[in-house]
């Protein structure tokens, strides 16, 4: 049945967005039923992807994005509330766990209160912080510089409708008076940036964990609106800077898809090898901080001694060791280096022939393999609905690879295994990077032969006007789902420019995944997850 | 006793200082000159100690690593520690606010008082053991054990609770290895006979305990390295400090020489264990003899007792150090589990097989 | 005049730097003691080689950072390679990445943590000036308006040998204190006073 038809069939007053992506546009008031109806019936829309904050200018409200994972179908649904002095949505916490963290997001930077999300508090901005940055009347002056140190409340709001239709604002306890509460972080060795824990104990078991994010928020959404789209792609390597060219290229794909540009073959198959090694490159830094977490200090040099090959490679056509500024829109800055074919080749030999040292050292340990069998359990259903990505969630038995169900780049003509095991505990998360660097090696021996001879890039205006509707592009990251959502009125700007951040939703799992562990395993379940924070707080 | 060891017996000059400093003045004075002039000797033996440790950790760990360490200060980088040390001595030491401050000042001298004292028991050399008498072993035990109190003070008087976590853990963890580590120690006592140190090294003599013992004194040698690496705080049994969970664990609010102190203690009792279990097991100042070459025990008896002892001590040092660049950290869980369920019931064993094997003449 | 050696880098190497010279030429100005000079050279020899930074990685620079401590790079040759964990223990704070109107009480906090002597680097066009996100809501333009910087390392991120370079500054910088005396420290009476007059 077409996604159209059954929307309608569920909810005849729908309206549909067709420029761009396919949105369906419902009120507020019959937005619920939808959602609940999407979620619990026929092919399950069980996995939700993003939720997005809009401003057009009068109305306030948010997108959701939805995903079969038997399908793979994907459907976007749209609802806006007028009220801007006191806007409010339904909550759908309760059919995907994943919403409770991403509503926060919304009312944190549009105001949009979520009736029944149980912990609406702020999320990235100070507790004290005025106004909602997002929104299009935001006054940017209006929040200077406080060096106050900031206080956290130990209770969230959630926001209900009592019998007399009025709203009631219930105080959830977050922690208990009694509670032994330690921060870990902001600065932390083992937090992979500022993230900040908020943790409770029971001696050494950890009872709850509530993240505080925003220590690296640097308003990258509200900075790309006044940006042309050419300058918002320097911002996307400076998110998930050990995924930046794959961010980047799911912000050109967009940009390409909205205007029609068709990039050149040799590019296609530049941006997806690039895109590969940046993935062993990530993975080969994710076994060096996962060793270094739990306390083996030599592997770590294992790790940054082979990703400084990559490193040099990437350096030798791209200029740049980390943050490279190489994709841009309509294919790649400047062709490949002549040396780049045999020094690839030469990198896969020499890792194919050393990996085994990895396993040697650290995988057939008795410590390590006592420290992440069965532990850090995370079930393939709260994978889904925490909409934790990645290899997370293949180390869940959740099929999520973008590259295989929704290709982009070259992925369509190459054979390439999709690593998913079903252990769903952190040595099965780790055994998913391991394997991902051989199958990574795999899709890059498939290619790198065959790049055709040609263009790199094709010739694109210093403006870009993007025609009017909503659009997205979504990559496979080193470590999830990453998606750029464009909402264009025309304009050389966008009105809103959004990314999914792999992240967020790792981090709103620590909570579920380490109940009841040691703070030791904590730190080592924060390991495998794999989450780098400037790409959570944008 | 074999006429070799008089090589360089130190006994008798030791003797001789003696008695002539007795000629000149009353013999309360000669004593109080002489604890004055070896407690001197102790500390600076202690400080230069320490600043090899620090030294050989950091390029042993960087050999491992494929890396050179440091290399600038100085040639190969031997200036380093000094440079460290200076630097510490004259680093602010801050005093916290809300803490308690006699026993936040007490603990780093407590440990490093605990520290000082095991390291005077060694049996550096033929004659020169310096606290040496018939229960040498238990009061090794026992005074090593302070250390203990100084870790939980620590923890407890800054007042914050990554140092509390850390101090409970290391409080935890320390006490229960002592048990196996004792027990490792009793079985070897009761091979030797003796609980002086000086008396197990020279039960030595005609071979080490390690080889008279054979199969128990193995156990009772692994055993001990485990827990001997668990009392020292080292990884993987470094759950105390643990930097990557508790940044670092029960000194966290100690700065300048206060954390120096921890930070010294820590390499020495890398060493004091390594030298304890050279005493114990591997004999001490002891040459190593084998039965029936001759020739060759000659030519080994030529080098000094020192010598022998710090090659043993360093050697088990870096045994040490490589067990510790290679593995990954344990939980504390796993830690307890692997000390009550299984180290403990096994020395209880090996104590028992070693006391039978004694009994009926069945070691060498 | 006062010219302080770090092995391997002759001084001319270092170009363009009125201000440390500067203060070389004031510090020198009333000559030095030579007892006193000899120990504060001791002193700022122990001090310019064992400079242990506090880990304090926000964003990109520290991956960078990490890269330094790895064998290619390995800082461990200049002695910098004890990264302590705790600020109490900390000679100088590195900072790697961007500094947020949320982090900034943080930063500050974990200076004033720290015991003296400390030294701060800025690291990364974002620490120095906001780098890209200068325009944002959220970030701090600079890092010095919440705390002094000794050295700026620009990049995005710099590269491992910069890195160096501006760890090189650093100890040059410190090479020329002055411990006994405090000159460092103690602004002259007149001085003060210049400035309420201006």
């Amino acid at each position: 049945m077409d996604i159209k038809d059954r929307i309608l069939k569920l909810q005849p007053e729908a309206t549909f967005e067709e420029q761009g992506d396919l949105i369906a546009v419902v009120a507020p008031g019959k937005f619920r039923a939808l959602m609940e109806a999407l979620r619990n019936e026929g092919d399950k829309m069980d996995y939700l992807r993003e939720i997005m904050g809009l401003d057009n200018g009068t109305e306030l409200g948010a997108v959701y994005y939805l995903e079969s994972t038997a399908t793979y179908e994907q459907i976007a649904v749209k609802t806006m509330t007028p009220d801007r002095e006191n806007p409010m949505l339904p909550s759908v916490c309760d059919l995907w766990k994943t919403a409770e963290i991403k509503e926060r997001e919304v009312y944190d930077f549009f105001g949009i209160r979520f009736l029944n999300n149980p912990d609406m508090r702020r999320i990235f901005l100070r507790e004290d912080w005025k106004g909602y940055p997002l929104r299009k009347d935001y006054d940017m002056n209006s929040n200077p510089l406080n060096m106050e140190n900031e206080v956290n409340a130990d209770e969230g709001d959630e926001f209900v409708i009592d019998s007399y239709g009025s709203v009631e604002d219930l105080k959830n306890k977050i922690f208990d008076r009694n509670d032994f509460v330690v921060n870990i972080g902001p600065q932390h060795p083992s937090t992979h940036g500022v993230l900040r824990l908020r943790t409770s104990l029971e001696g050494e078991m950890v009872k709850k964990i509530d993240p505080v994010c925003g220590y690296i928020h640097r308003g990258i959404e509200k900075m790309a609106e006044s940006m042309t789209y050419p300058q918002t792609l320097a911002m996307t390597d400076r998110l998930d800077y050990l995924s930046a060219n794959q961010n980047r290229h799911a912000l050109c794909m967009c940009i390409e898809k909205a205007c029609g540009i068709e990039i050149p073959e040799r590019a296609k198959y530049i941006r997806t090898i690039i895109d590969e090694l940046q993935r062993i490159d990530s993975h080969l830094l994710y076994y060096s901080c996962l060793v270094m977490d739990m306390g083996g200090l030599t592997p770590f040099f294992y790790g940054f001694r082979d990703r400084e090959m990559v490193l040099d490679i990437l350096e030798d056509t791209t200029g740049g060791r980390l943050i490279q500024n190489y994709y841009v829109i309509g294919g790649v800055q400047a062709d490949l280096h002549p040396e780049f074919q045999t020094k690839v080749k030469a990198f896969i030999k020499h890792l194919r022939g050393i990996i085994h040292e990895y396993h040697e050292i650290f995988t057939g340990n008795v410590i390590a393999r006592e420290r992440l069998i069965k532990v850090g359990m995370l079930s393939r259903e709260d994978a889904i609905s925490l909409g934790t990505t990645g290899g997370t969630g293949r180390a869940s038995g959740w099929h999520n690879d973008v590259r295989k169900h929704h290709p982009y780049g070259m992925y369509d003509q190459v054979d390439f295994k999709e690593i998913v095991y079903d252990g769903c505990d952190s040595f099965d998360r780790y055994m998913v990077r391991m394997d991902e660097i051989m199958e990574s090696m795999n899709i890059i021996e498939q290619l790198i032969d065959r790049i055709p001879e040609g263009d790199y890039k094709v010739k694109t205006k210093p403006i870009i006007k993007l025609p009017a509707g909503t659009y997205s592009a979504s990559v496979e990251t080193s470590r999830g789902e990453f998606m750029a959502i464009i909402v264009s009125d025309g304009g050389k700007s966008p009105v809103r420019l959004h990314f999914r951040s792999t992240g967020l939703p790792l981090v709103h799992a620590l909570d579920t995944v380490c109940r009841g562990n040691k703070i030791a395993d904590l730190i080592a379940i924060g390991g495998t997850l794999d989450y780098v924070i400037p790409d959570i707080d944008r | 006793m074999n006429g070799f060891l008089d090589y360089y017996n130190f006994k008798p000059v030791a003797e001789w200082i003696h008695s002539s400093l007795c000629g000149v003045m009353p013999e309360g004075l000669a004593l109080f000159l002489e604890g004055l002039v070896v407690a001197v000797v102790i500390i600076l033996l202690y400080a230069i100690l320490a600043i090899a440790l620090i030294y050989m950790e950091r390029k042993v760990c960087a050999f491992f690593q494929c890396r050179l360490g440091p290399m600038r200060v100085g040639k190969w980088g031997l200036l380093q520690v000094f440079a460290d040390v200076f630097k510490i001595l004259i680093k602010e030491i801050i005093k916290l606010k809300n803490s308690d401050h006699f026993l936040y000042e007490l603990a780093p001298y407590l440990v490093i008082l605990a520290s000082i004292l095991t390291f005077s028991c060694l049996p550096w050399h033929n004659g020169m053991g310096i606290i040496d008498f018939n229960i040498g072993i238990f009061f090794v035990l026992a005074v090593s054990s302070i250390e203990v109190v100084g870790i939980l003070l620590a923890g407890w008087s800054s007042n914050s609770k990554y140092t509390l976590i850390g101090a409970m853990r290391s409080g935890a963890m320390m006490i229960s290895y002592e048990l196996s580590l004792g027990m490792a120690m009793l079985a070897m006592v009761a091979l030797s006979g003796t609980m002086s140190i000086s008396g197990i090294v020279e039960s030595q003599a005609d071979g080490w305990n390690i080889f008279k013992g054979h199969i128990p004194a193995w156990i009772a040698f692994i055993v001990y390295l485990i827990a001997g690496n668990a009392e020292a705080n080292r990884g993987p049994f470094d759950l105390a400090e643990a930097e990557q969970e508790l940044t670092a664990g029960y000194h966290t609010e100690y700065s300048g020489m206060h954390f120096g102190f921890f930070y010294l203690a820590e390499y020495l009792n890398l060493f004091i264990v390594s030298g304890i279990a050279a005493t114990v097991f591997l004999g001490g100042w002891m040459p190593l003899h084998i039965a029936g070459l001759d020739a060759f025990n000659q030519v080994m008896d030529y080098i000094p007792g020192v010598v022998w002892f710090f090659g043993k001590a360093f050697l088990i040092v870096f045994l040490l150090m490589w067990i510790k660049w290679t593995f990954p950290r344990l939980r504390i869980d796993q830690i307890l589990t692997l000390e009550w369920k299984y180290l403990i019931p096994i020395c209880l064993f090996n104590l028992l097989l070693m006391v039978v094997l004694k009994v009926y003449g069945l070691v060498f | 005049m006062k010219e302080p050696k770090i092995k391997s880098i002759p001084y001319s190497e270092f170009k363009d730097n009125e201000y440390l010279e500067n203060m070389v030429a004031e510090l020198n100005k009333d000559g030095v003691n030579v007892i006193v000079g000899k120990l504060d050279d001791l002193i700022n020899w122990g001090r310019s080689n064992s400079l242990w930074s506090l880990t304090f990685g926000t964003s990109c620079c520290a991956i960078e950072f990490m890269a330094l401590g790895a064998a290619r790079y390995d800082m461990a040759r200049f002695g910098f390679e004890v990264t302590r964990n705790s600020p109490r223990q900390a000679d100088m704070i590195m900072v790697l990445g961007t500094i947020t109107y949320k982090m900034a009480p943080v930063l500050k906090r974990l200076y004033d943590q720290m015991a003296d002597p400390k030294y701060v680097i800025a690291i990364g066009g974002c620490t120095i000036s906001g780098g890209p996100f200068k325009n944002s809501y959220h970030v701090v333009p600079g890092i010095d308006k919440i705390v002094p910087v000794d050295v700026y390392v620009p990049g995005c991120p710099p590269r491992p040998e910069a890195f160096y370079y501006g760890m090189m500054q650093l100890q040059r910088k410190i090479k020329l204190e002055r411990f006994f005396g405090g000159v460092n420290r103690k602004e002259k009476e007149e001085d003060i006073q210049d400035e309420s007059e201006d």
